[in-house]
């Protein structure tokens, strides 16, 4: 009566829930797989005027007008300059520290004031976005480089070194009104 | 009693495997259920530009994309310049302000990525800004593409 014992199973583990495994582990894999990440120029918006609200002084020499007009001209303080001179022009502009009368105060008085026309063509306008981008990540860079012995990216986020590379060079750019 | 002590002792030490497949499927439909697949069918075409500093988003779940190219007709013309949010082509640029402000009442934190056909005149984009600062979504990305 109770030698039906004989007749159980071999004591192997079951394979079938290999491949169930496999699935799982395929479909996590899926799932946390982030395709085609987003990559770009980041950009804070001024926020929207307020009604009859007057523009803060700002001191002509701390401001640094570019325009990018409808011809894809690229145009500093009024001086046409080519794309690839941004980069030295924004930096020498922002680390004046108050030599040349000219040019700005302090870094974080530095202003960069973008201007675009109506037709200017859009990659014109983020080649030199990517410009001063890249004078201000250069900057921030040698100010890491002194002060921590590390680039600027590979400085924790939000912690206290990086913002006080972040206070060092404030990246200040403004988009200015379009015209009418 | 003996017998019985005897026969447990012997017994398969096998664990049941019938409900793996049970357990598996639901983790994959909990999944299923907690991803938000966002797939978009682009009716503007849109060829990224290039640029050498740029950072990468990983907070997915924070962009929403502006779409803004030549509208794709039939066959491989395009057309004039149009906005795309979502899966609709919008027409009136005054729209996207509302649009806008509706996503940033859902997630305070939003980012608005514009995708930008490269040769677009800036003219579409600047108004676009000024709708995005009257809707209150300050922080917006241009996505481009890693120069090679």
């Amino acid at each position: 009566m109770f030698d039906n014992k004989k007749d159980r199973d071999d004591p192997e583990i079951g394979g079938a829930g290999m491949a169930d495994i496999a699935f799982l582990l395929l479909i996590f894999f899926l799932l946390v797989t982030t395709i085609d990440v987003d990559t770009g120029i980041g950009l804070q918006l001024p926020p929207a005027p307020e009604e009859n609200q007057e523009p803060p002084p700002i001191k002509e020499r701390n401001l640094l007008n570019i325009l990018v007009n409808s011809q894809g001209m690229v145009l500093m303080d009024e001086e046409p300059t080519p794309v690839n001179q941004v980069k030295q022009k924004v930096k020498t502009f922002v680390t004046n520290r108050g030599e040349d009368p000219e040019l700005s105060d302090s870094p974080d008085k530095a202003i960069v004031s973008i201007k675009t026309d109506r037709e200017t063509p859009y990659n014109v306008y983020i080649d030199m976005l990517d410009e001063v981008m890249g004078a201000y990540a250069e900057l921030r860079n040698q100010a890491a480089q002194a002060q921590f012995g590390r680039n600027y990216g590979q400085l924790e986020d939000d912690s206290e070194q990086q913002q006080s590379i972040q206070d060092m060079y404030p990246k200040k750019i403004s988009i200015a009104e379009p015209n009418q | 009693m003996g017998h019985f002590e005897k026969k447990s002792a012997k017994s398969d030490p096998t664990i049941s495997l019938t409900a793996m497949p049970d357990i598996i499927f639901m983790l994959l439909i909990f999944f299923m259920v907690t991803t938000v697949l966002r797939e978009v069918t682009l009716q503007v075409q849109v060829d990224y530009t290039r640029a050498e500093n740029i950072e990468k988003i990983e907070q997915k779940r924070l962009v929403s994309y502006i779409y803004v190219g030549p509208e794709k007709l039939q066959g491989r013309k395009v057309g004039n310049t149009k906005i795309q949010i979502d899966d609709s082509i919008i027409d009136d640029v005054g729209a996207v302000q509302q649009l806008m402000y509706d996503k940033l009442r859902e997630e305070p934190r939003l980012i608005v990525s514009l995708r930008v056909h490269d040769d677009t005149e800036f003219g579409i984009v600047t108004d676009i800004q000024e709708e995005l600062r009257d809707a209150g979504t300050l922080r917006i990305n241009y996505s481009t593409k890693q120069e090679q």
